[in-house]
């Protein structure tokens, strides 16, 4: 088991790594033998990141399955990975995900400028990098996935998406470089400070004491450094624009890997870089965050109610949960956290279906519009009830977690209603509306897809009324988020989430 | 009166610069008296053999350190060591491009569109006397970041621009353009060396002296004239930044990267700006240091107005080779950093981000040799549109240096840019960093422009294609992207070398 422990993290990397050259030898025609090797390699992944859970000890505070190695001993980088509770959820969910999202997108290579090999290699080269970003506990590191990250996205949003995929591909990247070197002014400002106060490094448990050095302003600037990286990546108003865009365009896959995890690392930054290296800072802009969250909130639900492509309604609905779990994130509370971190994980599962099933719609139909999919319950009952449960749980399953800081229970009243009104828009047109003309003839889903869509489905519901597995992961990191930094929860809570 | 003293050099240390201006008396030689058919092939190997021999000889001597090189007017120490091999490797590289005869005019005294002109191409005359005029350069450029003596500087300079400045006049097609080119480049360069030595008479003015060591004790003294010293280093400095193309300084960059034939404007973008960076390293790392108070100011309002006007005019560029020409502007500006930070990181922060730059602009520029249609290079941008459906591998290998040029992570580019900014907010400049990542931002919306119009645009039928690379050229730029991804990811062997060895003699 030792063994096992020493090597989890760096063997689901290097798994898609290899399985990338393994499709660098595969014949550009044998596309079926392609599909086949990242799809055996992905699932792969996914049991390494099963064992990786099974052996995670729930108990232990800090970082497990630690491993570190030198890279650039001379500025103090290292190649030093390790998790906590929340990076492990996270990771879970990355490796669950993309297994599904290539089963379910066994054709979406299809319509690419390039051939299929050249898509299974960019998603699983990004799923190393996904697994790199939520496990690097050097901040170097991280950055260096963060930003190598944007690459694969960038060609499969432009090479494999439809409609204007290459214009947004191009104002995803713009905004994200744009955000990426805001945050590479923060860790050369890292960087130099550690240098001068003591020892040059970039870990992160030795980092988390520097702010007790930093001038108040220093530390506020090289926050809003990373704070607004982040806040592009989890699109928070008025950062959000490029994610509308970006998700119509891609395929059904992409986007989930794009608002299913790639914007986690947004919501993950806040909560292991954002809060843990800049207490002080996250506090005092606490009241500006919370506003854009909310505004984000409300103005992700005006803009849903008004979508009229089904991808763009998930995108604007995700924009309102990101607020969410921001909010979650800046109560710095324990049920604040542990709230936003399953918050996270659920939001990710149900954003995979209600895309997954709009992509199934979507190719029956060859069309992304709302209005096209009217009468399919009576039509397609599978897909109709999936998107149904799919889009329950978007409303609803945060509702029913532990997400019960004071913050969103204030605020969460608020804005319940036009969030749940928003989804209900296309799953009343869907299970009553009349059948739209063309609809009469479209199969329901076939085997393949509903291997695909009922993993999802089960996580979704089985989390819906028994989180607490998950809970007991997220929590002990949590508490060490929030006693390491001093953050005390308010008085009539704070001992629930230990 | 003063005794001549017979001078005492130190031939080890000097060899590699003397090796090459032998090759290139070898290769004089060739044109002069070897047959016209034997020519090409055999300037290219000496070229190749005087270059590799000449980087030998310095890996030989790598450890030695003197002040005494020759007569205290040139110092050999490890900085100089890692400079003179960043510039043997990327003219090593370069050279090959040059081989391409494809590039260059057939008989470059004749007049654009005369019957002479005809003629010579019809008979297939090669201009071969680019070798012996490349490896001139390159002994200056050996010379120039070694120089410690305002007038071996002086000297080193005008050895390696001249060459250049006929290089540049040699392309093939559009010659006028590239004689303009040529032209340009030489008056300016002239009216610059003539603002280097009136620096350079200010400077003697102040100390009495023209080597580094007596300005240094004259600083340091304190007793000179401050109006002098401030002359004498703004004069140099116009002169020096002129060779870097920083802003305002570097109206000619454009014009004459447009004109030259793409091989040379390889070889002088990224050569020329390993000297030229070299020997302003040099001097004010050892004469200026203390004065810094005096040019600090300046030189960062140069660096700040280089790396933003460069990105931004960059955006407007419809020709590749000008936009690589803006690029290399901004580039100048993100290195000025290294200097202004006067500091041991800054130092080596901007050996490692020469040598990195060097090699990526090679090989963007070999690729850019590639594309053509029936009347030559191609280097509207518009035309380049679909590349990466013709030929994925040559696109996909211009977007690797492209995004090396933009800083992103796993590419030279990237640890380049991480380790000159953070020096130079080692040493206070809070301005610098910010400015640099902001204008990084504002350089990644062009080089991102280029690979959507590369991979997401459809190819116009025009009769652009790109051209079975020759195996010189194909080197060239598997190599360099080779050294810009192994430089991205595991830069550590390097860094360590330079971070041990580089150091300025005083």
């Amino acid at each position: 088991m030792n063994l096992a422990n020493m090597n989890l993290l760096t063997l689901s990397m290097l798994l898609p790594l290899l399985g990338t050259v393994a499709l660098a030898f595969t014949p550009k025609t044998s596309v079926l033998l392609t599909k086949q090797i990242a799809l055996a390699t992905t699932v792969l992944v996914a049991v390494v990141g099963i064992l990786m859970a099974i052996n995670f000890d729930f108990k232990a505070p800090g970082f497990q399955f630690v491993e570190s190695r030198p890279w650039i001993p001379a500025f103090g980088i290292n190649y030093a990975l390790g998790i906590d509770g929340i990076a492990l959820v996270l990771i879970l969910m990355s490796v669950l995900l993309t297994p599904i999202v290539v089963i379910a997108g066994w054709n979406e290579s299809e319509g690419g400028r390039w051939s299929a090999k050249t898509f299974y290699s960019l998603i699983l080269v990004l799923e190393t990098m996904m697994i790199g970003v939520f496990a690097s506990t050097d901040v170097f590191l991280f950055y260096v996935f963060f930003e190598a990250m944007l690459v694969p996205v960038y060609f499969l949003i432009g090479g494999f998406g439809s409609g204007e995929r290459a214009a947004a591909a191009v104002k995803f990247l713009l905004y994200s470089l744009f955000g990426g070197l805001l945050m590479l002014a923060s860790i050369i400002g890292i960087f130099v400070m550690s240098t001068r106060y003591g020892n040059r490094t970039f870990d992160i448990t030795t980092l988390a004491g520097l702010h007790t050095v930093l001038t108040p302003m220093m530390e506020n600037f090289l926050f809003l450094g990373f704070f607004i990286a982040f806040a592009i990546k989890a699109p928070l108003w008025p950062m959000h624009t490029w994610l509308p865009d970006a998700a119509k365009s891609a395929t059904p896959g992409t986007s989930v890997l794009l608002l299913g995890v790639l914007d986690k690392v947004g919501t993950f930054g806040m909560i292991r870089y954002c809060l843990t290296l800049f207490p002080e800072a996250s506090k005092t802009f606490t009241p500006l965050i919370i506003t854009l969250a909310v505004i984000s909130i409300l103005y992700g639900a005006f803009l849903a109610i008004g979508a009229k492509d089904i991808k763009r309604l998930i995108a604007y609905t995700s924009i309102s949960h990101f607020g969410f779990i921001t909010m979650g994130i800046f109560a710095m509370t324990t049920q604040g956290l542990s709230g936003a971190t399953l918050y996270m994980f659920n939001h990710g599962f149900s954003t995979a279906a209600l895309f997954l099933v709009a992509g199934f719609m979507i190719s029956r139909r060859n069309s992304s519009t709302i209005a096209d999919f009217g009468g399919l319950q009576r039509v397609t009952p599978i897909m109709a009830w999936s998107f149904f449960i799919a889009g329950m749980s978007s409303l609803a399953l945060p509702g029913l977690s532990s997400f019960v800081s004071e913050f969103l229970v204030l605020v969460g009243t608020f804005t319940r209603y036009p969030v749940a009104a928003v989804i209900l828009i296309p799953v009343q047109r869907a299970l009553h509306g009349p059948t739209t003309p063309g609809n009469e003839n479209l199969p329901d889903l076939n085997l393949r897809e509903k291997v695909a869509i009922a993993p999802v489905i089960a996580i979704i519901v089985v989390l819906g009324f028994y989180p607490s597995p998950l809970l007991n992961i997220i929590n002990p990191a949590v508490a060490t988020v929030i006693s390491q930094q001093g953050f005390t929860d308010p008085a009539p809570t704070t001992s629930e989430g230990k | 009166m003063i005794d001549f003293v017979s001078p005492t050099l130190e031939y080890a240390l000097l060899a590699p610069i003397l090796i090459v201006l032998a090759g290139a008396l070898i290769g004089v030689l060739i044109e002069a008296f070897a047959p016209r058919s034997a020519r090409a092939s055999s300037q290219l190997f000496i070229t190749l053999a005087t270059l590799t021999i000449s980087l030998a000889s310095l890996i030989r001597v790598r450890n030695s350190a003197s002040t005494t090189a020759a007569m205290e007017s040139v110092t050999f120490d490890g900085a100089g060591m890692l400079l003179q091999a960043s510039i043997l490797v990327i003219s090593i590289i370069a050279v090959l491009l040059l081989a391409d005869q494809e590039n260059f005019t057939a008989l470059a005294s004749t007049l654009p569109g005369s019957d002479e002109e005809r003629s010579s191409l019809q008979k297939d005359l090669r201009v071969t006397e680019i070798y012996p005029l490349t490896l001139f350069a390159v002994a200056g450029m050996l010379l120039f970041p070694l120089a410690t003596d305002l007038i071996t500087l002086f000297v080193a300079l005008e050895m390696l621009s001249l060459p250049l400045y006929l290089l540049a006049g040699l392309s093939r097609r559009r010659r006028l353009m590239s004689q303009e080119a040529a032209l340009k480049y030489f008056l300016l360069g002239a009216f610059s060396s003539a603002f280097f030595l009136m620096g350079v008479a200010y400077l003697y003015g102040y100390s009495a002296s023209t080597s580094f060591a007596g300005i240094h004790a004259a600083v340091l003294g304190g007793t000179g004239n401050d109006i002098y010293l401030l002359s004498g280093i703004a004069f140099l400095s116009i002169g020096l930044l002129f060779k870097v193309g920083a802003v305002p300084f570097h109206a000619w960059s454009p014009d004459v990267y447009q004109g030259a034939p793409t091989a040379v404007t390889a070889f002088m973008a990224a050569a020329t700006k390993v000297a030229a960076f070299g020997a302003m390293l040099r001097i004010f790392y050892v004469s200026f240091a203390e004065a810094y108070w005096q040019w600090r100011p300046a030189l960062i309002a140069i660096a700040l107005i280089t790396m933003v006007f460069g990105s931004l005019v960059a955006i407007a560029q419809r020709d590749v080779k000008r936009m690589l020409a803006y690029s290399s502007i901004a580039h100048a500006g993100f290195l000025l950093s290294g200097v202004i930070a006067l500091n041991k990181s800054g130092l080596d922060a901007s050996i490692f981000y020469l040598f990195a730059y060097g090699v990526a602009t090679v090989g963007a520029f070999g690729v850019v040799t590639l594309v053509r249609d029936s009347a030559g290079e191609v280097t509207d941008l518009n035309r380049w549109s679909g590349l990466g459906k013709r030929s994925p591998w040559v696109a996909t290998a211009f977007a690797g240096f492209l995004l090396a040029f933009a800083g992103i992570p796993l590419t030279s580019g990237f640890i380049g840019k991480f380790s000159i900014f953070s020096a130079a907010y080692e040493s206070g400049s809070t301005a610098i960093l910010i400015t640099g990542v902001l204008s990084s931002a504002i350089a990644a919306f062009f080089y991102i422009r280029v690979i959507v119009l590369m991979f997401f645009k459809d190819p116009v039928e025009d009769g652009t294609s790109v051209v079975i690379p020759s195996i010189y050229t194909q080197i060239t730029i598997i190599v360099s992207a080779v050294v810009t991804f192994a430089l991205g990811i595991y830069p550590t062997p390097l860094i360590n070398f330079i971070q041990s060895t580089a150091n300025f003699l005083r």
